[in-house]
């Protein structure tokens, strides 16, 4: 059946496909666009800070609306770029380099897309309807709770929305991985990239549930009356905070993992050599999603939770840096004696090593409690975590997308136009925020609408717009490259880089079964194995035969639409009571698609042995 | 997947993880359990902070009285036992005596509910104990109203597979669904213990 739909070419039947596809390389374009265009969007948001912030008492914007830029940049970056681009990522690459046809669940992988769309749709609906978030993306009570206007309320709707497509997600790597895997493809044979995508789910699962629940007090306090976070009726704001940050800290090491991944399997295949220390790899992988639920309070050092929290903190902290270190120096052993190959994806993890390594490092120092309370809410602390989520998760996102570009869409990215990409999105990355270390030790307070002149604070922050505006270029030219690369560049191989894994072994873009028979996995490295012994390809552990796939489905797209009007009906009966008909509306239809799929049998469909010997003729 | 794979003529050991699909779906549900104990963990952390926060409104000595209670964590733990016969008859593949379990299960759920409904009933209306009469009052009723809140969409889902699968008996596809939904009884009876006590016993004691 879809097959018959993808010959058809007109464009009502691609987009269909698409509404439709429970096809992880298919969810995984889907994933690539919205975040694309999500990162587009929080970027516009960034210039028009530094914009606002390129001299002293500029009044470019107004406080509130820089209010609201601030609190959509943070909240945008995190939640609906950086997520999504890293499970398209994931999408793309997981199942092909542990040799599986699919996920475990693929109706629940389109829906956890679509999900996460709505839900940013709903988040940035404020804009256009009276003002959109401005409490900040942490959305610390009791600003929150007070925050007049319904801007806050998106925020909590639509993180509530999309943050359920996020843990569905989360559920279907970790079984896919755990289930699916190729025979022969033991844990220990696993890339790293999938070892950090099992870790990062792992960590989904346990942290965005406390999300979850901080979202459903807040929204219980703005829309329903009760009194969590007020403190004239007992309330108590500090739980918010820990709910977030228990939920936050797992989160950074959500958005890292996948880009150490990334890292590791670049790394090696462009210095030709097996990943040193792969087991201590692992194990620091392992180890850091674990500490990762054990030092949140270090958010909170300031909040007064005493001197034995803040110490046990602290120490639990910096604890962190030890497997982190032991992943940089693995990094940097796997290139020594290398046969190296310097192109786009191979620089930016290159750029990579040094940048996130300063990150780390302000990471220990703000670790120090007594020190943080001269840190806590300033540019220092915004140094901090640009470099480890720019330096770290956006550098690793582009070495993805430059690495894994000729496996989704069978076209190498144009090298000059990546190189120029890297050196001014490098540069304008360093002179963005190297500076504003020294803003915050000179004592200019984060989220601030404006600074005085004369307090030496102007040169700074004029270099970090500068920087800013760098980064931009960088970013534009990366988009002209994929525009550039879709028209004029040739198709390539299915291996153009002599990969040494699973999915350098099948074409580009690869069928929509993966794999016409499931590979037999020998090794670490299992591609690189069968090149060493003389043979093109993978031995399959099986001979050819009919072969399984899931039907497509419109469901998680109305599932993910009834969810999105049930949000407005919550947001907006607090002025009128008849808007509860909307959530009445939505839930009907949300729960009504359930059923549907509950009831309905959907046992997928055949790709018959005769049909793929034909394709194999073809190719 | 053909019609024969998923009816075989004699049912496997574990019908719920005979097929790819039964295991994913096992292994995935009780992945999604370990993400509803930190919803549950978060929401009890919550109401331990707020539970004498009662901004001079009623505190849980005068409000709770163990008699109701009691019967019902009787009604659900029952029900949790019945919903283990269900499932035993199901590795048995005797559809019939599963439904019948599955029915009791079902009407112990009911029956829990109605009092839990009763329950919200006086404390509102007799007491005038609401969501917005302090914290506490507030941390009660998402609590429990969220354990409420699955008991339902538990009672419906399982109801809608009976009815679904009433005509045509016990196959390798359902079986995996009828499991995981006997799974997420005993979770939602799990959680009612830890509330049977934190909030009741310790609020009375
Ligand atoms: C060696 C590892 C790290 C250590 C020791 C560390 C430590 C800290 C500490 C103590 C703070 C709180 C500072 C304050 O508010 O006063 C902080 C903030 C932050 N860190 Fe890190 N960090 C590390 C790595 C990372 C990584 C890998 C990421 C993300 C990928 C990250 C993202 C953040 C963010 C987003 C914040 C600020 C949150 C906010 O207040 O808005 N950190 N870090
Ligand atoms: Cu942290």
């Amino acid at each position: 059946m879809s097959t018959a739909v993808a010959q058809k070419k007109g464009f009502g039947a691609f987009i269909w496909d698409y509404l439709t596809t429970v096809d992880h390389k298919k969810i995984a374009h889907l994933y690539l666009v919205a975040g694309g265009l999500f990162f587009l969007v929080g970027g516009l948001e960034a210039l028009l800070i530094r914009i606002q912030l390129i001299k002293p008492d500029n009044d470019f914007v107004s406080a509130g609306f820089y209010n609201e830029l601030l609190t959509m940049h943070g909240t945008t970056m995190i939640f609906l770029a950086a997520m999504p681009l890293i499970f398209a990522i994931m999408n793309a690459v997981v199942p092909l380099q542990i040799g599986a046809r699919d996920v475990a669940f693929p109706f629940l992988n389109s829906l956890g897309f679509w999900l996460f769309l709505f839900g940013g749709l709903i988040l940035n609906c404020g804009w256009f309807l009276g003002g959109a978030p401005d409490a900040g993306w942490t959305a610390y009570a009791p600003l929150s709770t007070v925050s007049p206007g319904h801007g806050v309320d998106f925020y909590v709707l639509g993180l509530q929305i999309s943050g359920a497509g996020t843990l569905i997600g989360g559920i279907n790597f970790l079984v896919t991985i755990i289930n699916m895997r190729a025979p022969g493809m033991t844990y220990m044979r696993m890339p790293l990239f999938t070892w950090t995508a099992l870790v990062t789910s792992t960590l989904i699962l346990f942290a965005f549930p406390a999300l979850t629940v901080g979202l459903f007090l807040l929204m219980f306090d703005r829309l329903f009356g009760s009194g969590f976070f007020n403190a004239s009726m007992g309330g108590n704001s500090v739980i918010w905070e820990h709910l977030f940050w228990i939920f936050g800290h797992p989160e950074v090491y959500i958005l890292i993992l996948p880009a150490f991944g990334v890292f590791s399997d670049v790394l090696s295949t462009f210095s030709k050599k097996r990943l040193f220390g792969y087991t201590a790899m692992v194990f620091a992988t392992t180890l850091i999603g674990f500490l990762g639920f054990m030092v949140w309070a270090h958010h909170m050092f300031a909040t007064g939770l005493g001197p034995a929290a803040n110490s046990i903190f602290a120490i639990a902290t910096m604890a962190i840096a030890v497997p982190t270190g032991i992943k940089i120096f693995n990094w940097l052993f796997t290139l020594w004696g290398g046969t190296i190959t310097i192109n786009s994806a191979m620089l930016w993890a290159l750029g990579f090593i040094p940048s996130f390594t300063i990150g780390g490092t302000t990471g220990v120092m703000l670790a120090a409690a007594a020190a943080d309370y001269q840190y806590h809410d300033t540019y220092f602390v915004v140094a901090h975590f640009h470099y480890v989520i720019v330096g770290g998760v956006v550098f690793g996102l582009f070495a993805a997308m430059h690495y894994w570009w000729p496996k989704m869409f069978g076209k190498v990215l144009n090298e000059t136009l990546g190189q120029i990409t890297f050196w001014t999105f490098f540069t304008g990355f360093h002179l963005t925020f190297f500076i504003q270390h020294f803003l915050g030790l000179m004592g200019m307070p984060r989220r601030y609408w404006t600074f005085l002149p004369g307090q030496h604070l102007e040169t700074g922050n004029l270099v970090s717009s500068i920087g800013a505006f760098l980064m931009a270029i960088g970013a534009i030219v990366f988009v002209i490259n994929v525009i550039y690369t879709s028209v004029k560049a040739p198709k390539v191989s299915g291996d153009p880089w002599d990969g040494r894994t699973l999915e350098w072994s099948i074409p580009s873009p690869p069928p929509h079964y993966n794999f016409k028979q499931t590979p037999l996995v020998r090794g670490l490295d299992p591609l690189w194995i069968e090149k060493m012994e003389g043979r093109k390809g993978i031995t399959p552990a099986e001979p050819l035969d009919d072969i399984h796939m899931p039907n497509p489905s419109i469901l998680p797209f109305i599932m993910s639409l009834g969810l999105f009007i049930a949000g407005f009906g919550f947001i907006y009966q607090v002025d009128n009571l008849s808007y509860l008909w909307l959530v009445i509306l939505g839930m009907g239809i949300t729960l009504g698609c359930m059923l549907t799929r509950s009831v309905k049998d959907d046992l997928g469909h055949h790709i018959h042995k005769e049909d793929l010997e034909k394709e194999g003729a073809e190719q | 997947m053909s019609d024969q794979t998923l009816n075989p003529e004699t049912m496997p050991e574990q019908p719920e993880r005979a097929t790819l699909e039964g295991k994913n779906k096992f292994l995935g549900f009780w992945f999604f359990l370990g993400g509803e104990t930190v919803l549950f963990a978060s929401l009890f952390g919550t109401y331990l902070a707020l539970r004498n926060s009662t901004n001079d409104g009623p505190g849980a000595e005068e409000l709770f009285g163990l008699e109701l209670v009691f019967v019902m964590t009787m009604l659900l733990l029952t029900s949790s036992l019945t919903s283990v016969y269900a499932m035993y008859h199901m590795k048995n593949n005797s559809f019939g005596k599963m439904q019948l379990w599955l029915g009791i299960t079902v009407l112990l759920g009911l029956g829990f509910l109605g009092c839990e409904l009763y329950e919200f009933y006086h404390y509102i209306h007799g007491e005038g104990f609401t969501l917005r009469s302090s914290a506490f009052g507030s941390a009660f009723y998402t609590l429990v109203g969220f354990h409420g809140g699955h008991v339902t969409f538990g009672l419906l889902w399982i109801i809608a597979l009976m009815v679904r699968n009433a005509k045509r008996g016990l196959n390798l596809y359902n079986a995996p669904k009828f499991y995981i939904a006997s799974l997420y009884w005993h979770f939602i009876d799990v959680v009612w213990v830890f509330i049977f006590t934190v909030v009741y016993l310790m609020g009375v004691i």
